[in-house]
């Protein structure tokens, strides 16, 4: 075994690859939240909840319905996605002439209100969900081992984040929904049906964070706080990289769990404090964020 | 008259608007014909813009009646209106600064058979061609005024409604923004124009109605400018 700056290469690797899955984790939530504000203005404090029913909707087709992991992730983004939908059309629709502040409180108490419904019924402690047969063990890449599940949450978290940000900026769908954050009100005397549209976005952002759930559940237990354990440091994640930038949501993600990673390394008292330390930091010298686009 | 009514492809009959608390619009009833240039005339504040904003239906609140080719529409959403074939350019042009010159150009959907072509759009607006990568809002104040009307060319609508196309601009890009208008006119484009440049409006409308606090209060054609010009001194302040 050999060292990096005094510390054994598997240590540092290891923190590495942990720093990254969670950054994945980070990436796919702060885009979904970055989505929904660029669209309706909203801060969803209910996407960590979102999120948590993700997890909770894989384990529960598994557990009645037989339905495996593969096709969970096909199906838990369309069934969250559509609670999502109604909760749009029921609640935020209402609230889109007012303060931004009162869609805060309603997804603040939406959260509230799931998470106490989950932890009535599911209690604190955990379930298991298992890690699928096909993506069971690992490699040795002889500096560290890689264990395949790992793998394919960065690999596949890669993908949809650029797919997402790819449809977001380079096609007339995405040009749609970027003029619509723009002026609603023009894009609408287009001819443009905006009302659907914030609909439907609220819907994959939230589909967004179901997936994002998905993925977690084999590596975290399902839990009914797991979504708030994380969302608080999404949240951090987004204000330094900015509400609204696609591009900056995903890459601050990554960014900032290799960081937490390499914390957990170098000066472990710090990892669960260096997000909002650099938070701080970036609300101090560029207060709309690293990428965002002025305040 | 009665007839005339029946032909017309725009209606306007005593329609009010508010914004918030204050009423902005008393009563306002003019029509256009299909084919016709038509502009508003008045001075700040009069209710020129509401008037347009008011016909595509992005006012807070409506009331009167705005029948287009004999289809009611006070009771739509903007997005209804714009689809029965009218299309609107804002004074502030919005062009959008997320979008490039191509995606800005490309943004309105096609409502209708019968639009421009890319190509017939390029032959107006030959600028255009050469800056479609360029960022919307990277665009001189005369190119941002073309790209907003060239976008409303695609879309297949019969009757653009342009709220002071050539406010803020060099009196060369005034010129060509006169002929392009001219040249629509031609193509069978109606047009419903709001405009403070008295010069211009005589030079490319073939009528035009006067507004004065949120009412319409007289009507010229072109040809009886010329021998009403006190009367319009005294309305406009020119």
């Amino acid at each position: 075994m050999f060292q990096i700056f005094g510390i054994p290469s598997q240590a540092l690797f290891g923190q590495l690859l942990l720093g990254l899955i969670n950054g994945s984790f980070y990436a796919l939530l702060s885009l979904g939240l970055a989505v929904i504000f660029g669209m309706l203005n909203i801060i969803n404090f209910t996407h960590g909840a979102q999120y948590m029913m993700g997890a909770f909707a894989a384990y529960l087709l598994l557990q009645h319905l037989g339905i495996n992991y593969w096709a969970a992730l096909v199906i838990v983004p369309i069934i969250v996605g559509l609670t999502g939908i109604i909760v749009e059309r029921l609640f935020l629709q209402q609230l889109q002439k007012l303060d931004p502040l009162y869609g805060l409180l309603l997804t603040f108490g939406l959260a509230l209100i799931i998470e106490g419904l989950f932890r009535n019924y599911y209690g604190s402690s955990g379930l298991p969900y298992g890690v699928p047969d096909a993506l069971q063990g690992g490699r040795n890449l002889g500096f560290m081992f890689l264990p395949n599940y790992r793998a394919w949450v960065i690999g596949f978290s890669l993908v949809i984040c650029f797919a997402t940000w790819f449809a977001i900026e380079r096609t007339r769908l995405g040009s749609y929904l970027r003029a619509a954050t723009e002026n609603p009100t023009l894009v609408r005397a287009f001819g443009i049906n905006v009302p659907r549209m914030v609909m439907l976005t609220y819907g994959f952002g939230v589909a967004l964070a179901a997936l994002a759930g998905v993925m977690a559940a084999p590596i975290y237990n399902v839990s009914p706080q797991m979504g708030s354990d994380i969302i608080i440091v999404v949240f951090a994640v987004v204000v330094i990289g900015g509400m609204g930038s696609i591009m900056g949501a995903i890459i601050t993600g990554f960014t900032l769990g290799i960081v937490e990673g390499l914390t957990k390394v170098f000066f472990p008292e710090a990892s669960n404090t260096v997000i909002f330390a650099i938070m701080i930091v970036v609300l101090l010298v560029r207060p709309a964020g690293l990428f965002g686009r002025g305040a | 008259m009665l007839e005339q009514t029946a032909r017309s492809m725009l209606c306007v009959k005593n329609l009010e608007a508010w914004y918030g608390e204050s009423h902005i619009l008393h009563g306002v009833s003019f029509e256009v014909q299909p084919g016709e240039v038509v502009t508003l005339l008045g001075r700040n504040g009069v209710g020129k813009t509401t008037t347009l904003k008011s016909i595509m239906g992005i006012v807070e609140r409506r009331a009167g009646s705005v029948r287009f080719e004999g289809c009611e529409t006070i009771g739509l959403p903007s997005d209804a209106i714009a689809r029965l074939g009218l299309a609107f350019c804002p004074e502030e042009r919005g062009i959008f600064s997320s979008l490039d010159v191509r995606e800005n150009l490309l943004l309105p959907p096609q409502v209708r058979p019968g639009g421009l072509e890319l190509e017939r759009i390029f032959t107006l607006f030959p600028n255009l061609r050469e800056r479609l990568r360029s960022q919307g809002t990277k665009l001189s104040g005369g190119e941002q005024q073309m790209l907003a009307i060239a976008r409303i060319l695609r879309t297949g609508a019969r009757l653009l409604l342009l709220d002071e196309p050539t406010e803020g601009l060099a009196p060369v890009i005034i010129q060509q923004i006169g002929q392009t208008i001219g040249t629509l006119k031609a193509q069978g484009f109606t047009m419903l124009l709001v405009e403070q440049n008295f010069q211009f409006a005589a030079s490319v409308a073939d009528r035009h109605y006067v507004m004065e606090t949120g009412r319409i209060i007289d009507q010229f054609t072109t040809p009886e400018l010329k021998a009403n010009m006190g009367k319009l001194h005294d309305y406009l302040g020119v």
